[in-house]
């Protein structure tokens, strides 16, 4: 039997931070709200660790019964730990990498009015989202899940007062409504069909069943519908419009909330129904599609957008496309590496644009940067290694990681070369588009204006005595180390296997042996190759992958540094074609014809001035007015004469009486 | 018992003539005495009906119904006088027709 470790005290640690600091931060001083948020967000990031130090000698899964909540039937879903190698890798992440950007944002949100509520908000944050990895049963992750979009709305429209910032951050809840609808349908399939949504019998019920090779049946259906809220919370085509506007939020929200945790609850969610995913090829040719589609996608978009946040922000869809593509072909393990280093590195490349654009004054357009590298060059020196890590440069962390995954693509018989293929050229947009931001915003000359010593415009940090950009605090500069550290060396975990052979035992035990042994011994999901054979493949594909991201960091320098004239000529060669990107392919104009403006019409026409006003309101004021006219006729019964009520009465009675009489009542 | 005795259907006669004297009176007087009188012939009609059919059916049901009626009665006797005697020092009469303000 297993110790009984407490991890129910893990989320609920944040949202005591989350609770004092909101219902008395705002009498506090700035210090004590610190000290709070610090606090709650650090000792849960130690007993992570804590855990992390005795997992060896636990058994697993880890379970833990913390109380009643729902019994109905035989139905019943309880708060309940769940703790296995992969909530590990999870919980590590989300507390590791959410403490160190809750130091960051002391630095960064100082002088904001709202500090108290921000990290009362960014506490709230972590709760969900560990509510979300330690559940045991579907629909407590679902509560972490809509409560990590609730945090992740409340952060985006942090600034409210700005109209953009409040429409964004309702259309990422509204979006991610579309993807929870879908979750919400496969949850209800697994009830209806396996009485429960406990992980462990769930996933007993389903292991006996055989893959749906021939067609698609309940695993399919409900495999697809999953996808459908990853697609929602992880940003993935069609649903991933939110997350470039999510970029309205405070930066180290978009770097905690929308780049490093919360946006790949979605590739943790399919992974943890691996289960059901093996057993519907369909389901999974969805997700690497899907996967496949919106790296590719993402990737050729971020090339021409000139806001730093937003070239970013497309950065991370298209790296959660590649965690979906491992996802895909059934090497989850290699997903959730990717997911590990990509939360360093992007954390890092999201704190690090929030130092540049904190150093410029707040000015996010990369255009009217420049020079920057000697004015900050500890930003500079940290940006630089999360770029060269996110281009796939080896040893970097993302080297092994996004290799691995195309590797898998390559070798799985999920997967095939063309998806590769495409995977590659994705990586090669990506180091293009990472070294055009590097290039645009450290090199050259500074192109800005002197910054405005009077605050950074509608953001409200810090003013400045003034002048040239400035390096930012020490406890901001403090992370960015510490995460650049874990780029350059995150990926090193994951050699020789290291990593896959962490995760086996949540991905193939016990219910892979299930098939194995039914199939008569031919596991589906490895390659067929011999070791010898596939190593050697394996090194000639690694080689590509480097070749491409030295050609986009030569490519990016060629344009964005040595001929900065070309990229412009280059754009009015292809010009409609440019056009359409820096427009994002017109996607949310498509989405606003086709989908809003029918809503928003049908709403205004149909629902309000037919339904509501003719009807409805019809109905409720005919009935006032109809009821008012009959009074007004009937009133005149009453004249105050006695005589006549006694007249009434005594009618009254009689055609009573007479009823009686004439259906012979009481015969 | 005697032989022969009053039938039933006799007492019930009586009752309703003394019922639909009181509801005549009721309708047709002005004085608001008199129409109270009336009222309480209309109540001793049915007290007659009662405690004939009590006799008939030899139930005391009847007879103890007749007390009931008679108590709300005597009740109800005091309740209305003071009222007739509160509206004639406000109204100076005893008229119904001229005690109708309670009206839309």
């Amino acid at each position: 039997m297993n110790p009984n470790l407490n991890l129910w005290l893990i989320p609920v640690l944040p949202l005591a931070g989350a609770a004092i600091n909101g219902f008395l931060g705002k009498k506090s001083s700035r210090e004590g709200v610190t000290g709070v948020a610090l606090l709650f967000s650090g000792a849960a990031f130690a007993m992570a660790l804590w855990v992390a130090a005795r997992f060896s000698s636990l058994l697993l899964p880890y379970h833990e019964f913390v109380a009643h909540w729902i019994r109905s039937g035989d139905f019943s879903a309880d708060f309940a730990v769940y703790l296995d190698q992969l909530s590990l890798v999870m919980l590590l992440v989300v507390t590791g990498v959410g403490f160190l950007i809750h130091i960051y944002s002391v630095g960064y949100m100082w002088d904001d009015p709202s500090y108290y509520r921000f990290f009362s908000y960014l506490n709230l944050f972590m709760f969900f989202m560990l509510t979300l990895v330690l559940a045991n049963n579907y629909l407590l992750m679902f509560i972490g899940w809509e409560g990590v979009g609730l945090a992740s709305y409340l952060l985006i429209g942090f600034w409210f007062t700005k109209d953009s910032a409040a429409s964004a951050g309702k259309k990422a809840f509204i979006v991610n409504r579309i993807g929870d609808f879908g979750f919400l349908i496969a949850l209800f399939l697994l009830i209806k069909h396996f009485g429960s949504l406990n992980f462990d019998q769930v996933f007993q019920g389903i292991s006996p069943m055989s893959p749906e090779t021939a067609g698609a049946g309940l695993l399919t259906a409900i495999g697809i519908l999953l996808m459908v809220g990853a697609c929602g919370k992880s940003a993935q085509i069609p649903l991933y419009v939110w997350l470039p506007d999510a970029m309205e939020g405070p930066t180290p929200v978009s770097a905690l909330i929308h780049a490093a945790t919360m946006v790949t609850a979605g590739v943790y969610m399919v992974s943890r129904s691996h289960v059901i995913f093996e057993r519907a090829p369909t389901a999974l040719m969805v997700v690497l599609i899907i996967g496949t589609l919106t790296a590719f996608f993402a990737a050729t978009i971020g090339i021409a957008q000139t806001d730093i946040k937003k070239v970013l922000a497309y950065s991370t869809i298209s790296q959660l496309g590649y965690m979906f593509m491992a996802c895909g072909v059934g090497a989850f393990s290699a997903g959730i590496f990717h997911l590990m280093t990509h939360a360093f590195f992007k954390g890092l490349l999201f704190l690090g644009a929030g130092s540049v654009i904190h150093a410029v004054g707040g000015e996010q357009d990369m255009r009217k940067m420049g020079g920057l590298r000697s004015y900050i060059p500890f930003t500079f020196l940290t940006m630089s290694i999360a770029t060269f890590t996110i281009a796939g440069f080896p040893p970097l962390a993302a080297f092994f990681s996004k290799d691995e995954i195309l590797w898998k693509v390559f070798s799985s018989e999920h997967g095939s070369w063309v998806f590769w293929l495409i995977g590659v050229v994705t990586a090669f947009i990506t180091s293009f588009y990472m070294f055009r931001l590097w290039f645009m915003t450290f090199f050259g000359d500074y192109r800005g204006a002197h910054v405005d010593p009077h605050g950074h415009g509608s953001h409200g940090h810090e003013s400045h005595e003034g002048g040239e950009p400035h390096e930012s605090p020490m406890v901001m500069l403090v992370p960015l180390a510490i995460l650049a550290v874990l780029s350059i060396v995150g990926g090193l975990v994951g050699i020789g296997n290291r990593f896959d052979n962490f995760l086996a035992p949540v991905f193939e035990l016990p219910f892979r042996t299930v098939i194995v042994a039914a199939q008569g011994g031919n596991t589906p999901l490895q390659p067929a190759q011999s070791v010898a054979e596939s190593g050697h493949m394996e090194l000639y594909l690694t080689m590509v992958s480097v070749a491409v991201a030295f050609l986009g960091f030569y490519l990016a320098y060629l344009l964005y540094h040595k001929r900065q004239d070309l990229p412009q000529k280059i754009a009015d060669a292809v010009g409609g074609f440019y056009e359409a990107v820096v427009h994002k392919y017109y996607i949310d104009e498509l989405y606003a014809v086709v989908f809003v403006k029918p809503l928003v019409e049908g709403s205004t026409r149909i629902l309000w001035q037919d339904v509501d006003r003719k009807i409805i309101d019809a109905a409720v004021n005919d009935a006032g007015d109809g009821a008012r006219q009959v009074s007004d006729e009937v009133r005149h019964m009453q004249s105050g004469n006695i005589r006549s009520y006694a007249g009434w009465i005594a009618a009254g009675s009689a055609a009573v009486i007479a009823f009686m009489i004439w259906m012979g009542v009481g015969r | 018992m005697v032989a022969s005795y009053v039938p039933l259907s006799y007492y019930l006669l009586l009752s309703g003539f003394l019922f639909a004297c009181g509801v005549v009176g009721f309708l047709i007087k002005r004085n608001i005495i008199t129409i109270f009188m009336s009222i309480e012939l209309m109540l001793n009609g049915v007290n007659l009906s009662f405690v004939a059919f009590a006799a008939h059916w030899h139930a005391l049901a009847g007879q103890v119904f007749v007390f009931f009626v008679m108590v709300v009665a005597a009740a109800e006797a005091a309740v209305g006088l003071a009222i007739i005697i509160a509206v004639y020092r406000t109204r100076e009469t005893l008229n119904v027709d001229q005690v109708n303000l309670l009206k839309l």
